[in-house]
């Protein structure tokens, strides 16, 4: 990270974008002591001299407090104990007071949880605004929020946002890192893109209309991203009466409703619906993810067995998980390593790919994808999360499956490689691939699938194409009958 | 002059590179071991041939003792390099597992009595039997490990305070002789070959592992699973299968060592027959910069490690240095070890060696 | 907490097959007294005559628990028999001593851990036997439990090793003297009349009672006669370190003509060592090679001269046992608190096949 000058104001909510590896993450933990600076100094309101910041600790001093995407409290502690956690002074401890304390600031910031209740029994967004009011609770006058929202739904972010604008009219300074666009023009005031390292620049919300902003943070000229829609058209060839796979019945032990389920031969379709809805426990039983306890599964009308993934890998059926951390990448093992993995195991123990298949394998598709490695030998924990999870596509490409499922492929990377990634998939759709693609993004939805899948409280309620695939639409069904 | 400093940048380069090298540790620690013998005394570094009482040919010296007595931990450390990957935990029943598999060759060779003048059966059956008994032990933990999901440590405990008495059981709490002399070429000498047999086995094994990596997916499974079980099963691995595979293999690599154990004076001690060797083992891994955590590993390393660990015990024991003070030294080693292959020292020396290859180039420009 | 059961489940089944695996090692080995005895850690009568005081004369609980006739009822806590040859010789000499022909009905329980032994006790006072047999694995802890003995009226008779409690809470210990076994190798070794004296000696685990014992009369042999000690190294008990050691040495060049080792084990992998590297060894050889214990095999060593001397570490304590219970019951007290057993050492040019097959364990 270079020369990058960065103001913030008393009550002011400043959002900070830019691309995966633009520098986000770094100006961030500089600001908060994780990382030294080298050159450039810190200033503070009511101090004249630059501020030195070494350390944790010291930000926290002056008053920057961060909350991460990741929570970072304890669980099993309560609700108070988390909020005053490390902070009292000399040993005793008044539980009752504290416990007092925190109710205040609980219901001051409107924020529904109990001071005594165990916080991992609250809901993740409950949890954020309880790490936010500890941050609030200590006199924070700059609050960080990294990437808050990426795990919560509308509702919960709709929460976060109330708090934060509370926060905003007491004059705290909070500087907004996300990758929603939507989010960003919700409820900042001004946005720093970054780029590179470097500063690109500094704007009031009202002067940067989105596309603008894409391609500044994008450092190139972009068409709309409805275009893309437009190209989908032309590539898309569905074949009707050919149903690649279809299930009937299928349930597992995740907890979803038994469900039914078809895809035809090169269709992009999805499932849509809230957090928690069971979007991913149905694609998870579709690829024997999760231990399949009921229904019947056809792959091109013959019926089949998956009991695990190897038995849908062999079917031809290949799953993008939805955590890439978790499920996906094997972190420690190189690029190459990782992109080769899943037909490697198809092959079989015994008939390992030499160094030179492997390395051609490797080399091919990170041409393909436009991966951004410093070699295929690199560990792919060190590539930004954006390329992370186009070596985890190339994994499955690999395998040239007929029905790929993506569930989340876009989250928590950047819009370019959002955008590459939508593209490919109607590509390869337009090639004959079956495509399921989940996003909690409805307008990336809209945009790829020609049928969207609608599930409820861990049901499938609904099935739209066509012209029902609205936003309206989508919503009126998610919300269902039971809006009174 | 030019030619001269860019090869010195050249090295730096090496050298920084190896620093972020795993097999850079046991290198340095056996490069470390080697200059100090050296300096203090070359004789260390003397071998001769000589004749044993039977009138064999044997070479003898310091640095055939580290071949011969160092190869059991290195045939160990082939298995817990990879139940360490696999698991992110270590084997402590090695030890309790050599004596039962010791056990159990003397048990098949000498049959009912304890002291056959011949014997009972061939040597290769004896050895077979206790290979199946020890890949059946190595799948108990395995089992108790993979399906049961206890942690290494603790599954492997119950046949770490089991094992002894179990060995001893199979053979009835007697002390089996065998006095057949070709029984003790397998931690001795074959006769008219001077090299210790344990080494040769020692190469088997590591042969036997070196083509076991490269013809089939054990490497990359191991790994795999041992960083992200999560994400293995999601590619069509089965990390239960994997994990009990890496047990069963350390058994086998148990059942060679608990030969050549038990070959070396013809009989067994229950209660002593490698002690402690788990914990050697172990250390082995962890010298060759791999992590106890599991993950990545390096199986050269590993081996180059437990020979790295006898030199340490030979140069000891020439030192005079009191043999139950061992442990105190391995333990400075281990802290040596850990500090050493802590990222932020690793990176701190390969950004020296960076720096210095800097000042060498300006220096080359001035 | 799955995981917690299933643990203290498997840590159940382990017991119990220990304690099964005891009992079938047991019964087979009854019948054939003079059985070759398994390993040797030798040395095992550990912490002998620290702790113990001038003996005593009186017996303040000395009245006959139970009606004579009848079979007297002991309960006898021993460590594992598999820990040892010493351990294993030990035990069956008590189960062929501790029968009924002999007017005993015993119970026995084995474990090397004090807690355990502990627990066993409790029980046995429960049980209401007669006499508690104890070969405690730690010294500390006893005296709560000794304390209720006494209460019930139960008689404690300690073997091979002492605790730390006080005396008057059992009537009597019986031991090994590790320095006399020592002293009585050194005075052999002294009566050989080498011009010089360069010994490798091969030390048992540092700080066991019978390391100390027997090192003590080298060192002091050492100090007074001026023999050269050319190295002094533990190898704890085991045969592959002593090889090592002795290998180190024949590799340094430096010369010796005595290895005296504390146990049998030690002095084998000692003498695997000299094979290897062809100096001979035995009777009238260039070597003098001395160890412990009166292992079976290593009496047969001697036999064949190759070793030439080997110090006993006597196991047999039941008669001695036996003897002091009749005492007992005849209503007379016991003389002396400690009793130290007898203890040979033989010489290889002496050593016949009657007292290997008497005296091997």
């Amino acid at each position: 990270m270079q020369g990058v000058n960065f103001t913030l104001c008393e009550g002011e909510i400043h959002a900070l974008m830019g691309e995966n590896g633009a520098g986000k993450s770094t100006l961030i933990k500089v600001l908060t002591g994780v990382y030294g600076k080298d050159e450039g100094e810190i200033f503070l309101k009511g101090k004249d001299k630059a501020v030195l910041i070494h350390s944790p600790q010291d930000a926290q001093k002056l008053g920057i407090s961060t909350v991460y995407q990741e929570i970072t409290l304890c669980p099993n502690l309560s609700v108070a104990e988390n909020m005053y956690i490390s902070r009292t002074k000399g040993i005793g401890q008044n539980w009752k007071k504290m416990n007092e304390d925190a109710g205040k600031i609980l219901k001051s910031l409107d924020i529904p949880a109990k001071a005594t209740q165990q916080l991992g029994s609250c809901s993740i967004a409950v949890q954020q605004m309880v790490a936010i009011a500890r941050a609030v609770d200590m006199d924070c006058k700059v609050l960080i929020l990294d990437e808050p929202t990426s795990s919560l739904d509308d509702q919960e972010v709709e929460k976060l946002f109330r708090l934060m604008r509370e926060l905003k009219a007491k004059g705290v300074g909070i500087i907004f890192v996300t990758h929603f666009l939507d989010q960003v023009y919700e409820v900042c005031d001004k946005i720093t893109v970054l780029r590179d390292g470097q500063l690109v620049g500094e704007y009031e919300i009202k002067d940067l209309p989105r596309v603008q902003l894409v391609s500044k943070m994008l450092g190139k000229e972009l068409d709309d991203m409805s275009d893309i829609r437009g190209e989908s058209s032309v590539y898309s060839k569905e074949d009707a009466s050919n149903h690649v796979f279809e299930a009937e019945g299928l349930v597992s032990n995740a907890g979803i409703k038994p469900f039914d389920f078809y895809i035809r031969k090169g269709e992009v379709n999805g499932f849509t619906g809230l957090l928690g809805s069971g979007r991913s426990e149905c694609v998870r039983a579709i690829f024997g993810a999760d231990r399949v306890i009921g229904g019947t599964v056809k792959k091109n009308g013959k019926e089949v067995k998956i009991s695990k993934p190897l038995d849908a890998m062999k079917n031809g059926i290949a799953y993008l998980p939805e955590d890439r951390k978790i499920d996906g990448i094997i972190g420690d093992l190189s690029v190459r390593e990782n992109i080769i993995l899943a037909l490697q195991v198809l092959k079989g123990f015994f008939k390992p790919f030499t160094k030179a298949e492997a390395n051609k394998f490797a080399e091919e598709y990170i041409k393909l994808l436009g991966i951004k490695t410093a070699s295929a030998d690199t560990p792919i924990k060190s590539l930004s999360g954006g390329n992370q999870q186009k070596a985890i596509l190339a994994r499955w490409l690999l395998m040239n499956p007929e029905y790929l499922i993506l569930d989340e492929p876009t989250r928590g990377i950047d819009i370019g490689t959002k955008i590459d990634i939508q593209k490919l998939v109607l590509k390869l759709a337009s090639e004959g691939m079956s495509v399921t693609f989940i996003s909690s993004e409805t307008d990336e939805m809209l945009r790829t699938c020609s049928r969207l899948v609608v599930m409820r409280d861990r049901k499938v309620v609904g099935e739209l194409s066509g012209d029902d695939l609205t936003q309206n639409k989508i919503m009126n069904t998610i919300a269902g009958g039971d809006k009174k | 002059m030019q030619s001269k400093a860019l090869k010195k940048t050249g090295m730096v380069e090496i050298c920084s590179k190896l620093f972020r090298k795993q097999i850079f540790i046991p290198i340095a620690a056996l490069l470390l071991l080697a200059i100090f013998n050296l300096i203090n005394d070359p004789s260390f570094y003397k071998i001769t041939l000589g004749y044993n009482s039977v009138g064999d040919p044997v070479l003898s010296g310091y640095l055939i003792e580290i071949l011969d007595y160092g190869s059991e931990l290195a045939i160990l450390a082939i298995g817990m390099t990879l139940v360490t990957a696999a698991t992110g935990g270590q084997d402590i029943s090695v030890g309790a597992a050599i004596a039962i598999s010791g056990s159990v060759v003397l048990r098949v060779l000498c049959g009912t009595n304890s002291r056959p003048e011949t014997l009972q059966a061939p040597i290769i059956v004896a050895f077979l039997v206790s290979c199946v008994t020890a890949m059946l032990f190595g799948a108990f933990n395995g089992v108790l490990v993979a399906y049961f999901k206890i942690q290494p440590m603790v599954a492997t405990l119950i046949l770490f305070t089991a094992g002894r008495s179990i060995a001893a059981w199979i053979n009835k709490n007697e002390l089996p002789i065998i006095s057949e002399p070709s029984f003790g070429y397998f931690g001795g000498f074959i006769p008219g070959i001077p090299i210790p047999t344990p080494f040769f086995l020692a190469v088997i094994c590591m042969i036997v592992a070196a083509l076991l990596l490269k013809f089939t997916n054990l490497g990359l499974y191991t790994q795999a699973v041992g960083i992200n079980e999560s994400s293995s099963k999601l590619n069509g691995l089965n990390p239960m299968v994997i994990k009990f595979l890496t047990f069963v293999i350390l058994g086998l690599c148990v059942a060679v060592a608990g030969l050549i154990k038990v070959s070396r004076f013809s009989t067994i001690n229950y209660s002593v027959v490698a002690k402690d060797i788990e914990m050697d083992a172990i250390l082995a891994v962890a010298l060759g910069g791999n992590a106890l955590g599991g993950g990545k590993f390096s199986m050269a390393a590993s081996i180059l490690g437990a020979y790295v660990i006898q030199f340490l015990t030979t140069t000891l024991y020439k030192f005079n240095v009191q043999s139950d003070a061992l442990p105190a030294y391995k333990a400075v080693v281990v802290i040596v070890l850990v500090v050493l292959s802590a990222p932020i020292v690793r990176d701190w020396l390969s950004k020296t060696w960076k720096k210095m290859k800097l000042k060498l180039h300006v220096k080359e420009v001035a | 907490m799955k995981k917690k059961v299933l643990a203290a489940v498997m840590a159940a089944a382990m017991v119990l097959a220990l304690t099964a695996c005891g009992g079938k090692t047991e019964t087979p080995a009854t019948t054939e007294p003079a059985a070759p005895a398994a390993d040797d850690t030798a040395a095992e009568p550990e912490e002998p005559a620290e702790s113990d005081a001038a003996p005593e004369e009186n017996n303040d609980a000395a009245e006959p628990a139970e009606s004579t006739g009848e079979l007297i009822k002991v309960g006898i806590i021993n460590n594992d028999p598999n820990e040892s040859g010493y351990r294993t010789a030990n035990d069956k000499d008590l189960k062929e001593m501790f029968v009924e022909a002999n007017g005993y009905e015993a119970s026995f329980a084995y474990s090397n851990e004090n807690d355990k032994q502990i627990a066993a006790a409790q029980k046995f006072i429960q049980d209401g036997v007669d006499y508690l047999l104890l070969s405690a694995a730690d010294t500390a802890g006893w005296d709560t439990v000794l304390k209720d003995a006494q209460d019930a009226d139960i008689k404690v008779i300690l073997f091979d090793r002492v605790i730390d409690a006080d005396e008057s809470l059992y009537v009597a210990s019986i031991v090994s003297d590790m320095e006399k076994e020592g002293q009585t190798a050194v005075d052999w070794l002294k009566g050989q009349g080498l011009s010089e004296y360069k010994i490798i000696h091969l030390q048992g685990v540092m700080g066991s009672a019978a390391q100390k014992g027997r090192t003590k009369a080298v060192d002091d042999a050492v100090a007074s006669d001026g023999w050269t000690l050319v190295t002094q190294q533990t190898a704890e008990w085991n045969a592959e370190k002593a090889q090592q050691i002795v290998q180190s040495v024949i590799n340094s060049g430096e010369s010796f003509n005595v290895i005296y080792a504390e146990n049998d084990d030690m002095a084998k992998g000692a003498v695997a060592a000299l094979d290897k590297a062809n100096i001979p060894h035995g009777v009238g050889k260039d070597v003098i090679v001395m160890g412990f214990d009166c292992n079976k095999w290593a009496l047969e060593e001697l036999l064949k001269q190759n070793w030439n001397y080997d110090g006993q570490c006597n196991p047999f304590q039941s008669s001695y046992i036996d003897d002091i219970i009749k005492t007992i019951e005849g209503g007379g007290t016991v003389a002396e608190k400690v009793i130290i057993m007898d203890e040979k050492g033989f010489d290889a040019t002496e050593i016949t096949q009657d007292d290997v097959d008497k005296y091997g364990i």
